[in-house]
């Protein structure tokens, strides 16, 4: 309980623990997925675990873009990189993200010409600038970060800049979690619901999670007492035999979502047939690629990409830990060869990935325990 | 990339449609309204910032909270250098 102090509304925030406890059923174990990386980070730093009874697991879901990436893509959008006229731009989360033959941020020490944007429409910028280098943007992301992509690919196709390309990298979230629902080794009670991705596509896309599945679904906020309610609303459910998609982030996520991006993402996105996640495998319609009106601005169609398959290496366990069969610490690798210093997988890269906040936050909270232990002999 | 980042939309930029200047703690940059055309808001709104894209309209209450939530996430420096890098060199402002 150590960190209820330094929240928001600590009477709130313990009242709403005695209340989950209320709630829970002795003897039932519950399985909740959170599904965004963002609330994995929330969920550790906070210590939200050690807050909640031991009979309710959190379950790390898909929802860290550099995570379910696969290298090969990685490696596409760096080959493409060994071009003398590309500059190659991406997010300054994908630097560091291991592909076969090194990450982004090695390739540059071995003279590519990679650099860090910020916003999609600063690789745009860029190629305004350099008319005579062509600027690809390697863009991944949900549908938080897709609208923005398509806005800048549309204002490309306005101006008529030719010299500017997107290697698209975008996912969507239901795909994974039918994937996940469908996956056998899999026993999941409920879901805590994406905050910033439900912005753009709304609550409607999860009706069938409730509907067909049976499931309840809590689109939550970020705060300690925001998910916390959501464990609420969820047992509440639970507990009267309903599966409903409730939104506890009404201050954020209208239930409608943002139509405006919505438009955007179809104007210039089709959905792939089928695309490759770390750990799920190929999900069908489950990434977007650029409209053939937009193929002057596709880096898959104006360049040739092998199309790289790579297996993970094989002690690494980022599968399996994205499909939350293992936690980050049952990986043979984690805190040894794999670290935030030195990651092997992509899931020890971003702040949003299971292994870099189960590392962050517990990891060193137990390696700090032992020194001053030590020192204490 | 996934940071939710909370501005104040300072003035609208005249020439070009749809860019805004925003505050982030007192760093200005230039921030695209594209994603909110249904709805524009103006000086003095509140906007959640993605990669340099307001996707959504807030309340001041809920742009305070988001940035404490962000410094109790240790993300507050990310954030703001993430808005100091939305291309400086052509967007000084």
């Amino acid at each position: 309980m150590r960190f209820v102090d330094e929240f928001r509304d600590p009477d709130v925030i313990n009242h709403t623990i005695e209340e989950i406890q209320r709630l829970c059923e002795p003897g039932r174990h519950y399985r909740f997925m959170e599904v965004c990386g963002g609330h994995t980070h929330a969920i550790y730093r906070f210590g939200l675990k050690d807050l909640l009874p031991d009979n309710i697991e959190l379950i790390h879901g898909p929802g860290c873009p550099v995570c379910v990436l696969p290298m090969g893509r990685i490696d596409d959008g760096l080959k493409l990189g060994e071009r003398p006229d590309l500059i190659f731009t991406a997010f300054g989360d994908m630097m560091r993200v291991p592909g076969a033959n090194g990450s982004p941020l090695e390739h540059k020490a071995r003279g590519m010409d990679v650099r860090i944007v910020y916003s999609p429409s600063d690789a745009l910028t860029l190629a305004r600038r350099n008319p005579d280098r062509h600027v690809m943007f390697f863009a991944i992301g949900f549908e938080t970060t897709a609208p923005s992509t398509a806005l800048v690919l549309k204002r490309a196709k306005e101006e008529g800049i030719r010299n500017f390309s997107v290697f698209c990298n975008h996912v969507t979230i239901i795909p994974a979690i039918r994937a996940i629902l469908d996956s056998p080794d899999m026993r999941l009670d409920a879901f805590i619901g994406p905050g910033h991705v439900s912005t753009v596509i709304g609550c409607r896309p999860y009706e069938w999670i409730a509907r067909d599945e049976g499931k309840p679904i809590v689109i939550s906020g970020f705060e300690p007492l925001d998910m916390l309610q959501s464990v609420v609303m969820i047992l509440r459910q639970l507990r009267e035999g309903r599966a409903e998609v409730e939104n506890q982030y009404r201050r954020v996520v209208p239930w409608e979502g943002n139509r405006a991006a919505l438009r955007a993402m179809s104007e210039v996105f089709a959905l792939r047939p089928f695309f490759e996640w770390r750990g799920l495998g190929f999900i069908s319609q489950s990434a977007l690629c650029l409209r053939e009106s937009y193929a002057a601005w596709d880096a898959e169609q104006l360049f040739q990409v092998a199309g790289v398959r790579v297996t993970d290496p094989k002690a690494a366990q980022c599968g399996e830990v994205l499909k939350g069969v293992l936690k980050p610490h049952q990986c043979k690798l984690f805190g040894r060869e794999c670290t935030p210093e030195r990651p092997v997988g992509a899931l020890m890269v971003s702040s949003e990935g299971s292994c870099a906040a189960y590392y962050n936050y517990e990891h060193r909270k137990g390696l700090a325990a032992a020194g001053s232990a030590a020192t204490s002999f | 990339m996934c940071l939710a980042i909370p501005g104040l939309i300072v003035s609208l930029v005249p020439e070009f449609q749809r860019l805004a200047v925003v505050e982030v703690s007192g760093v200005r940059r230039r921030v695209d309204l594209g994603l909110l055309e249904d709805d524009m808001p103006g000086p003095g709104d509140w906007v959640l910032i993605h990669v340099g894209f307001a996707m959504s309209r807030i309340s001041q209450h809920e742009a305070e909270e988001q940035m404490r939530l962000l410094r109790m996430l240790g993300e507050e420096g990310a954030a703001i250098e993430e808005i100091r890098g939305y291309d400086s060199a052509v967007q000084d402002v």
